[in-house]
């Protein structure tokens, strides 16, 4: 199958093209090593809010502590949505352990309190 | 011991109030809204930091990390500066009432607010569910709101390209996210992140032609524009959606400073500066995105530090070399350069007009070249950084800074 995808390693954003694990137009060997973890498992850094008692603020922001599978963004969201943190907390306190079974942890990213 | 007042406590205010206190100031800080951290308290993305901690923190995270360091510094929050004329500053708040105050210098670290419906004039009726990106981001982030269910971003902006991932992520639809340019401003990054991840269009040469709604937004109607901008008759069609986000500028936050007799640059709409960040009036300072509006937070909080040191230093008045924008160059900051100063490189910070894959950037004393760097990638999105000696500065008469295209 043909991929076609924009590096994002640096500013030039160069059109890379992937067919069968082979890389090509891509400007630099870091951009092969982007364009193949982006077509086999691309990870994303969740950010969002939770719930938050306690407080005026009435949201928390949080993070998830490391990149997960981008599949399962919105699983976390989801989970996410089931999470209410009561003040006070402080930045990187976790707020759920192992979302969806990924062994990472969600943690807060403001003090509040 | 010097005073130094500032106003406002986002990014570029906290580092001044670090800055100058850690260099010996007394430091009063005011700040309008509740809260410390400005902007960044939305800002739940992560990305911010890079350059200074080497880490991808979120703006909540990035901002938490300066007010941990505020000790010794007088603050006042929900705070109002009404005024400011030769080192007086008046402001009003609920618990002192109006009141002024005298220093010896002030820095000015407003930011900037955004450009709204009016300012671009889109046709049509004007319904609920039409929203600045800063605002939406603003009630979805920090008041815990649901603004709408399916969604038109009106400009590539990192903005509007950050709030098309939210709200996608928070369950809403985003149809389509439309821009006028032929490139996006935004980062690749947010591009491919925001956008590409989540399987939303974006329409580069497009614009929102008509509003369409009697209470609450029912649809905009989008056509392709023409090299000159405008939009192409028989190019339109209907996107139905409830929200549009508009991603379409910012403006400096300039009114407390040309009130104040301040000059101010018709290019960035900021206060013209020094390199040390002095405005055209002695011991008044600016920082941030109220001098012009960066892409990076980590350069605002490097202004920031610059106006805290000089402002509690009180640098000398002296002579000095005028910067400028030339052919490609949409402005340049400082306009200013002194011939004395406590670093013997300065950097010119600017942005190019239009993207660029392979050029060079050229600065001039007049007719005569000075100084050239080849740059591989430039791009109106990204803020370009020229180190230029003050040696070289001072010796020139006027300093204009060129964009060059490779032919």
């Amino acid at each position: 199958m043909k991929q076609e995808l924009i590096c994002i390693v640096c500013p030039s954003g160069c059109r890379i093209t992937v067919e069968d694990g082979q890389v090509t137009d891509n400007g630099c060997k870091r951009g092969e090593v982007y364009a193949l973890k982006e077509v086999t498992n691309p990870t994303r850094v969740l950010t969002t809010t939770v719930r938050l008692t306690g407080a005026e603020p009435v949201r928390l922001p949080v993070k998830t502590e490391r990149d997960i599978p981008k599949g399962l963004l919105f699983s976390a969201m989801r989970q996410l949505d089931a999470v209410t943190v009561a003040a006070p907390v402080r930045r990187g306190d976790v707020v759920l352990r192992d979302v969806c079974g990924t062994g990472v942890s969600v943690i807060a990213c403001r003090d509040v309190g | 011991m010097r005073n130094v007042t500032i106003i406002g406590a986002g990014p570029a205010g906290l580092a001044a109030a670090i800055a100058a206190r850690d260099a010996g100031a007394h430091v009063l800080l005011l700040e309008r809204a509740k809260e410390l951290g400005g902007i960044l308290n939305q800002c739940i993305h992560n990305g911010f930091g890079l350059y200074r901690f080497r880490e991808e923190l979120t703006g909540p995270e990035y901002a938490g990390r300066f007010i941990d360091g505020l000790h010794d510094i007088d603050i006042r929050t929900d705070t109002m500066v009404l005024e400011i004329s030769s080192g007086s500053v008046t402001a009003v708040n609920p618990k002192d009432g109006l009141f002024t105050v005298t220093s010896d210098a002030v820095i000015l670290a407003m930011g900037c607010r955004e450009r709204t419906c009016g300012a671009i004039g889109v046709p049509g009726d004007r319904p609920a569910g039409v929203f600045t990106a800063g605002a939406a981001q603003r009630y979805m982030n920090i008041e815990g709101l649901r603004i709408g269910k399916r969604a038109v971003i009106l400009g590539s902006g990192d903005i509007g390209l950050i709030m098309a991932r939210r709200m996608t992520l928070e369950g809403a639809e985003v149809a389509a996210c439309v821009e006028l340019m032929p490139y996006s401003s935004g980062l690749n990054r947010n591009i491919v992140q925001c956008l590409h991840d989540f399987d939303i269009p974006l329409y580069l040469s497009h614009t929102v032609t008509r509003i369409i709604g009697r209470s609450r937004l029912e649809a905009v109607e989008v056509a392709e524009v023409g090299p000159d901008r405008k939009p192409v008759p028989g190019t339109e069609f209907r996107i139905d959606c409830d929200t549009l986000l508009l991603s379409v500028g910012l403006i400096p936050e300039n009114e407390l400073t040309r009130a104040a007799g301040i000059a101010i640059d018709p290019h960035t709409n900021g206060p013209v500066v020094y390199d040390d960040m002095e405005t055209t009036q002695k011991g008044v300072y600016a920082c941030g995105n109220v001098v012009q509006v960066h892409d990076l937070v980590d350069f605002v909080s490097d202004e920031g530090e610059r106006a805290g040191r000089a402002a509690a230093s009180g640098q000398p008045e002296g002579a000095y070399t005028e910067v400028q924008p030339g052919s490609g160059v949409g402005y340049v900051v400082p306009q200013r350069i002194r011939h004395e100063g406590a670093e013997d490189t300065v950097t010119l910070f600017f942005r190019v007009r239009k993207p660029c894959r392979k050029g060079s950037l050229v600065v001039y004393d007049g007719e005569r070249e000075v100084l050239r760097k080849k740059r591989l990638y430039m791009t109106p999105g990204e803020m370009e950084k020229l180190p230029i000696s003050r040696e070289l500065a001072s010796t020139a008469e006027t300093l204009t800074v060129t964009m060059e295209e490779d032919t």
